[in-house]
């Protein structure tokens, strides 16, 4: 039996604050965007369940935390994504793009309006050091980067929000979906928002390196199963999330990624990939970014290819895949002619060989229950 | 990490099993070993060749999917597949919770008896497993 696609290792790699307390959950490390991140415990299928029915923690502390402060920080941050943050109350949070003059998507981030004029942008670990030159582009020493020092938690889960409140106390509990705040806890402040990554109800906490096991500690007390790298990718990809450089990255952009919700253009405001995107909202689309679900047994993975039935032409190639362990079937993304896209297409998609049928779908592939 | 390793199985470099289903027959049933599943992960779907397909020592015959990867399986002898657990159509994880019984994979009729001799005894195999 032999893997194929081992994820070669190599250089050195910044390790994790609670690095120990993976260790002790038995953690299979991996190295991701020059970190050593769990990538499972006690097995992906298992976290991704416990994340869909119960609560799990994630350290998520590679998310690179850079600020923007001062009265001009709306302004700045406006002309460099995608999002109108003028318009973003103190206290409330964000989905917003990196763009670049073609319209092209350079990072995904959040942004966080915090009060007294400090602005917290999260950005991937992949893209830290170009998304940081493009802060510091703009707002100069107004920028800093703070991720080493501190520690970022994910709770996510049906049972979070009551998790968090029970940890954090009545200032978590107060909170509404997207709001953020500092909470002073145990002698320190807590960094909270009600955001996430799975598809779930939950938060995520940025806490001072000095108070993370502390606050680890009480999450899994509390009953948050440890989850890694691996499971939030089967979550994400299940509530259909983007991942950028799989999904989006400086080639695609928003429309045809379905990410126009994340793009102002009314406001007239000036930002760079402007122009691109006024014209690619006004024509049609030639392609969008489809959600396949395969109609047979079969994994498609990242970077397969896809055909009509029985065609001999390659119309895509999958950007993410794999199995869906909430759905117990294949599923994946893919750019599709716009003739293709159309929920209720069949296709099929080339696994090492063999074609597996799939169906073009309306977004997400897994939807959390409305009365959970 | 202490894996099981059974005594009365031989064994692949590639991290499969095999048993000998009787003394008297040339039929060998064969799975991956708890190293194995520990290392793939929690298996979620087999690619396994119809009953009846020729397999061929060393050659892969089949693929593993996991949650987080896809393995191919390689025959430890050659042979003629007469058989494949249907269990693991419905419930896959039974290589991960079970690997050395409920877990196994497939069935073959051995062609090439002498091929057995270059399999590893479970001391040997044990020599092959890293120190965690």
């Amino acid at each position: 039996m032999t893997e194929r696609n081992r994820e070669a290792s190599g250089g050195a790699l910044t390790h994790l604050t609670l690095r120990e307390r993976h260790l002790t959950h038995g953690a299979r490390f991996a190295p991701f965007a020059g970190w050593e991140m769990p990538l499972q415990y006690e097995g992906i299928v298992a976290e991704h369940h416990a994340v869909r029915e119960r609560v799990g923690v994630f350290d998520v502390s590679h998310l690179a935390r850079a600020w923007v402060e001062g009265p001009e920080a709306a302004e700045l941050l406006r002309s460099v994504t995608t999002f109108d943050v003028t318009t973003l109350p103190e206290g409330k949070a964000h989905y917003s793009l990196y763009c670049n003059e073609s319209g092209g998507i350079e990072d995904d981030v959040f942004i966080y309006h915090l009060p007294r004029d400090r602005w917290l942008v999260i950005h991937n670990a992949a893209n830290a050091e170009q998304d940081f030159e493009r802060l510091r582009a703009v707002a100069g020493e107004a920028a800093s980067e703070r991720t080493a020092g501190t520690t970022m938690l994910a709770v996510q889960g049906p049972q979070a929000i009551a998790l968090l409140s029970n940890v954090l106390g009545d200032g978590f509990a107060a909170l509404q979906p997207r709001d953020c705040a500092e909470l002073e806890w145990q002698g320190t402040s807590v960094l909270v928002a009600r955001t996430g990554y799975t598809g779930e109800d939950g938060g995520e906490c940025i806490v001072g390196a000095d108070h993370a096991v502390v606050l680890w500690d009480a999450l899994v007390a509390g009953g948050a199963t440890p989850a890694g790298l691996g499971a939030r990718d089967t979550l994400r990809l299940e509530a259909a999330l983007p991942l950028h450089g799989n999904d989006i990255d400086s080639t695609t952009q928003p429309y045809e990624a379905g990410l126009g919700f994340a793009v102002s253009l009314d406001d007239g405001a000036s930002f760079i990939g402007r122009e691109a995107l006024v014209e690619a909202r006004s024509r049609p689309r030639t392609r969008r970014l489809a959600h396949l679900a395969a109609r047979a047994r079969g994994v498609p993975r990242a970077g397969y290819e896809v055909r009509e039935p029985g065609g001999a032409d390659v119309v895509a190639r999958l950007t993410s895949g794999g199995h869906s362990p909430s759905l117990r079937l294949g599923i994946g993304m893919a750019y599709l002619p716009a003739r293709l896209a159309k929920p209720g297409t069949l296709l099929e998609v080339d696994v090492r060989g063999r074609a597996l049928p799939v169906e073009v779908i309306r977004r997400p592939f897994y939807r959390k229950p409305k009365d959970a | 990490m202490d894996y099981e390793i059974p005594d009365d199985l031989l064994y692949t470099p590639d991290h499969e099993w095999l048993r000998r289903d009787d003394d008297n027959t040339d039929e060998v049933t064969i799975g991956i070993t708890d190293f194995a599943q520990e290392q793939v992960g929690d298996v979620v779907y087999l690619e396994l060749p119809d009953d009846g397909t020729a397999l061929t020592a060393g050659e892969p015959f089949g693929e593993i999917e996991s949650a987080k990867t896809v393995a191919e399986l390689f025959a430890p002898v050659s042979g003629e597949l007469i058989a494949s657990n249907e269990e693991l159509e419905e419930q896959p994880e039974l290589v991960n919770e079970s690997p050395y019984d409920q877990g196994w994979i497939v069935r073959v009729r051995i062609s090439i008896p002498a091929e057995m001799d270059k399999l590893l005894n479970a001391a040997a195999y044990r020599e092959l497993i890293p120190e965690d």
